[in-house]
């Protein structure tokens, strides 16, 4: 019985059980108190980093964010977590159609969780490789602070309370990945 | 021990973001050319779980555990801030194949590359406060 269920735990999990998951998630923040928005921790992060003394928008008491502070913590534990105990090294099945595209912009898929040109310690090796992360790193962001939230923020808690505004911000996240997945990749590599 | 309540709920939410695959680059490169259901069906039973919680939340004023009502707060309408903003993070969406959340879950999970991209996010953010009076909103 346990060994089926630890077994099954360690099958990656279909789509229904993770958007399950991620309601009770939601469900759990709203109940205790709170909110399900990821990228307010980047802005606590920067106040943390002594900006609040220089610019009026860092210029908050972070404790009133030590909550989702400890949330982005428990984030990295799971990832942890997940790579060390709940994997069965079973290689990720992307669709074929996807491999061959990303093949055709030089991106070789390996079966594991990401690309190691772009996310292993080769991609620190070149200045490409490093621009690549920081630019995809600012304008992450930058654009969830414009907009005021992020896939969890909007996507998620915007659209589940019937936000106009959260649907604007999640066409705009298509939008801008599109361009990117289309237009901007295959010159980029 | 109210510590130890988020920082659960953080490890559950980053064992969700791994074991669906959510953070990574592969897979948000399938959802942007609309090659796999994954990605949109767990955003998908996301959102309707997530609207029936909010609907029974406002319809029988439910309140939170302390005994204060939950107040989901209505967002101000500035379609420039929400449009302009969204492309951008899109942008950088595609490109790193990470939004806030993985960004942080594939830390953990081992590639410490992703500490690149944590400056660059918190460099981003640093830019918007410093600017945001001067850009559209």
């Amino acid at each position: 019985m346990i060994d089926a269920i630890s077994d099954s735990i360690r099958q990656p999990w279909p789509w229904y059980v993770s958007g399950f998951m991620i309601a009770l998630v939601l469900a759990f923040m709203l109940f205790t108190g709170k909110t399900f928005g990821f990228s307010s921790n980047l802005r606590t992060l920067c106040t943390l980093c002594g900006a609040g003394r220089k610019w009026a928008f860092f210029n908050f008491n972070w404790k009133d964010q030590a909550w989702n502070l400890l949330f982005l913590l428990g984030s990295i534990l799971g990832g942890f977590i997940t790579s060390h105990f709940l994997e069965n090294g079973q290689a990720l099945k992307l669709a074929s159609s996807t491999v061959q595209d990303i093949q055709k912009i030089g991106i070789n898929f390996t079966g594991e969780m990401q690309p190691g040109q772009l996310f292993g310690p080769e991609a620190l090796l070149s200045v490409k490789g490093i621009l690549i992360l920081i630019t995809g790193g600012f304008l992450v962001g930058f654009g969830s602070r414009y907009a005021g939230g992020c896939t969890s923020g909007h996507a998620i808690t915007g659209l589940s309370n019937l936000q106009k505004p959260s649907l604007i911000a999640v066409a705009g996240f298509f939008i801008g990945g599109l361009i990117m997945t289309h237009l901007l990749l295959p010159l980029i590599f | 021990m109210k510590a130890l309540r988020f920082i659960i709920a953080g490890t559950i939410f980053g064992i969700i973001m791994s074991k669906s695959e959510a953070i990574s680059w592969y897979r948000i490169q399938e959802m942007f050319r609309f090659q796999s259901f994954h990605m949109y069906g767990i955003i998908g039973v996301a959102v309707l779980l997530g609207a029936a919680i909010t609907y029974l939340i406002k319809k029988f004023r439910l309140k939170d555990i302390h005994g204060n009502p939950i107040i989901l707060e209505d967002k101000k309408m500035q379609w420039r801030k929400y449009l302009f903003g969204g492309i951008i993070f899109g942008l950088g969406w595609a490109l790193t194949g990470a939004c806030p959340g993985p960004i942080f879950v594939n830390l953990g999970y081992g590639y410490l590359t992703f500490l690149v991209v944590i400056a660059g996010a918190l460099l981003g953010t640093l830019t918007y406060g410093i600017i945001k009076d001067k850009i559209p909103h």
